[in-house]
């Protein structure tokens, strides 16, 4: 941690203001904000907390936020990995236009992607009047809410993993080929550990962003106490009711959950990257 | 405590950016709900004539809509509102205790408790009526599935609820209440967090028998997607749903706009006023126009919250506030 020694100069100049200006930033973006969540939550003694925090309602959506969350970032690892493939891989007419359309979800409003979503897979829509006979229900319910969060996800996986496809020499490939590996061999000892970092935090970032959604959600999720509402509804209902202290406690329990599982990614991403380079 | 103050100077930097104070001409912030769109519409333009003929001032109306908790909530943040017209009383109450911008009697200060035009919770079920819909105690049968919002977080649901919850105690007795509200609970698909989220669910996405609905957007649903789709069902008890209406003191005061804004709710009384309440499928409080318009209204049995549950704060804590009444309907 030398870099905390402000006396020792970097070669390059400028360190103190740009991390002056670092400080500052993250404090006026991040720091103060999130702070302010805990400082209300201090309103509450600990043992209220306590039992705000895991009444049943509250502790049922938790496991539908974070499970849901966690299982559409795993099948967005997979398809987003799959979708960059193509895209870095082949060439074909369209290419430009299908590279434009994966941003997209970034760029539409969630509660678009959520009424759009929803019109689709409910009874009389498009595709749930196919599914809909099959006995499999999508709008109102659980899978609903995993459908949105897959939707919104899926481009943090692609535009992570994509342009680390992009530099791995073809020579690569090549030699691994000359050296008797099958393809198989090949995509599992030579491209996945290369790309394996990038797609953890493709996962990471997906997960993330799938735990915090709510205008998607909201919209396809028919909202039954213990069965369909996610965390940050639950969020917003205490705010309806005035109950800021109520609202931030669960905003801190999500807040404290989410970093941890963020930390254990990272460090998961870290350890992949050294055992990878000294590979 | 710094935290509030901080908020609000940020709001209020927010909305000077936004609003564009540049005018000079008086203006007035309207925060409402979200059925009250065309109503305000339509009465703003009346306002700023009678205002311009009687003072020779022009006068412009800002409307804010949204649902009715939330508007509450902005306002209590720091939205400028001068005057406030939400669905239920209660979120004025919410208004007054937190951000203490009005006095806490303020329903006292405006005719009929500052209520100018009421409505009520009627049914709207699909054309024919094929389950046979016909009053409270058809929700709670099995197999009907009946759309309303989530009382949580919608001011209508809350009425919804209530009138359901009086409906069976009339009937079946007051410890049987409880369990026919759950059954009729036990009924509802979806829970959407809004009215106009569940109009959406019934109407758009075809999914209920029966949606439990303001008047005024029945028959604006009525009016808007045809008579061949959708018909009303009028229950034999409902509740009389009062959207209040209210200065807001201190912002009034610090805008210097109280004059303009009393006259602005006093306008809501005038003949006219109700005239175009009555238009907007609200019902008028004036007599004279009340009985114009009589036979838009179907002839319910109202009975008031004041006289059911004791007043919005008690029926607030007892049924809505956590590990009420509807918390516990999901909780067995």
């Amino acid at each position: 941690m030398s870099t905390f020694t402000f006396k020792q100069y970097s070669i390059l100049p400028g360190f103190n203001l740009a991390l002056g200006f670092t400080l500052l930033y993250l404090s006026l973006i991040v720091l103060i904000p999130l702070s302010a969540a805990f400082i209300r939550t201090a309103e509450l003694s600990w043992p209220e907390f306590c039992s705000i925090v895991t009444t049943p309602r509250v502790v049922a959506s938790y496991r539908l936020t974070f499970g849901a969350s966690f299982a559409a970032a795993c099948v967005n690892v997979v398809f987003g990995l799959l979708v960059a493939w193509v895209l870095v891989r082949y060439h074909f007419p369209g290419k430009k236009l299908i590279d434009a359309l994966v941003d997209l979800p970034f760029a539409l409003p969630t509660a678009v992607a959520g009424i759009a979503l929803t019109a689709l897979y409910a009874g009389n829509g498009w595709i749930g009047q196919f599914l809909e006979p099959l006995g499999i229900k999508v709008a109102f319910t659980p899978i609903g809410i995993f459908v949105a969060l897959t939707f919104i996800g899926l481009p943090f996986v692609v535009r992570t993993v994509q342009p680390v496809l992009e530099d791995i020499e073809s020579e690569l490939e090549e030699a691994a080929a000359t050296l008797g590996a099958n393809r198989w061999q090949t995509f599992t000892r030579v491209i996945f550990p290369a790309i394996f970092p990038a797609l953890m935090t493709g996962f990471a970032l997906a997960f993330a962003r799938a735990i915090g959604e709510y205008g998607s959600v909201i919209f396809i999720a028919g909202n039954m106490p213990m069965i369909s509402e996610i965390t940050p509804l639950l969020i917003v209902t205490k705010l309806e009711q005035y109950d800021y202290a109520g609202a931030t406690a669960l905003s801190v329990v999500m807040l404290v959950i989410s970093f941890i599982l963020l930390l254990i990614i990272n460090l998961l991403q870290w350890w992949s990257r050294r055992r990878s380079t000294i590979t | 405590m710094n935290i509030n103050k901080w908020l609000k100077i940020t709001l209020f930097t927010a909305s000077l950016l936004i609003g564009g104070h540049a005018t000079a001409d008086k203006t007035l912030l309207n925060v409402s709900y979200d059925p009250t769109r065309e109503l305000y519409q339509e009465f703003n333009v009346a306002f700023a004539k009678h205002w311009q003929a009687k003072n020779n001032e022009k006068i412009t109306i800002r409307q804010s809509h949204g649902g009715s908790g939330k508007q509450a909530r902005s306002v209590i943040d720091g939205l400028e509102a001068d005057v406030v017209t939400l669905a239920l009383a209660n979120d004025i109450n919410a208004i007054a205790e937190h951000a203490k911008l009005l006095p806490e009697d303020w329903q006292k200060r405006l005719a009929r408790n500052s209520t100018p035009y009421t409505s009520t919770i009627i049914f709207l079920v699909r054309k024919g009526n094929p389950k046979g819909i016909k009053d409270w105690n058809d929700l709670a049968r099995p197999g009907v599935s009946v759309i309303t919002p989530n009382p949580k977080t919608s001011g209508g649901a809350q009425w919804n609820y209530l009138a359901a919850w009086e409906f069976a105690k009339r009937h079946f007795g007051e410890d049987k209440a409880k369990g026919f509200v759950s059954d009729l609970y036990k009924n509802v698909p979806v829970l959407d967090s809004g009215a106009r989220g569940s109009a959406t669910t019934f109407v758009e996405r075809g999914i209920g028998d029966v949606f439990i609905s303001w008047e005024n957007e029945a028959f604006l649903a009525l009016k808007e997607y045809g008579a061949d789709k959708f018909e009303i069902v009028v229950p034999s008890l409902s509740i009389l749903a009062e959207p209040s209406v209210a200065i807001v003191d201190k912002v009034v005061d610090k805008r210097g706009t109280r004059q303009a804004a009393e006259a602005y709710l006093h306008y809501l009384y005038s003949e006219e006023g109700q005239e175009i309440a009555a238009r907007h499928f609200y019902r008028p409080s004036d007599e004279k126009v009340a009985a114009k318009y009589a036979s838009k209204f179907p002839v319910i049995e109202l009975f008031t919250i004041d006289d059911a549950f004791g007043g919005w704060k008690n029926a607030h804590k007892i049924h809505f506030g956590d590990g009420g009444t509807f918390d516990q309907i999901y909780l067995k």
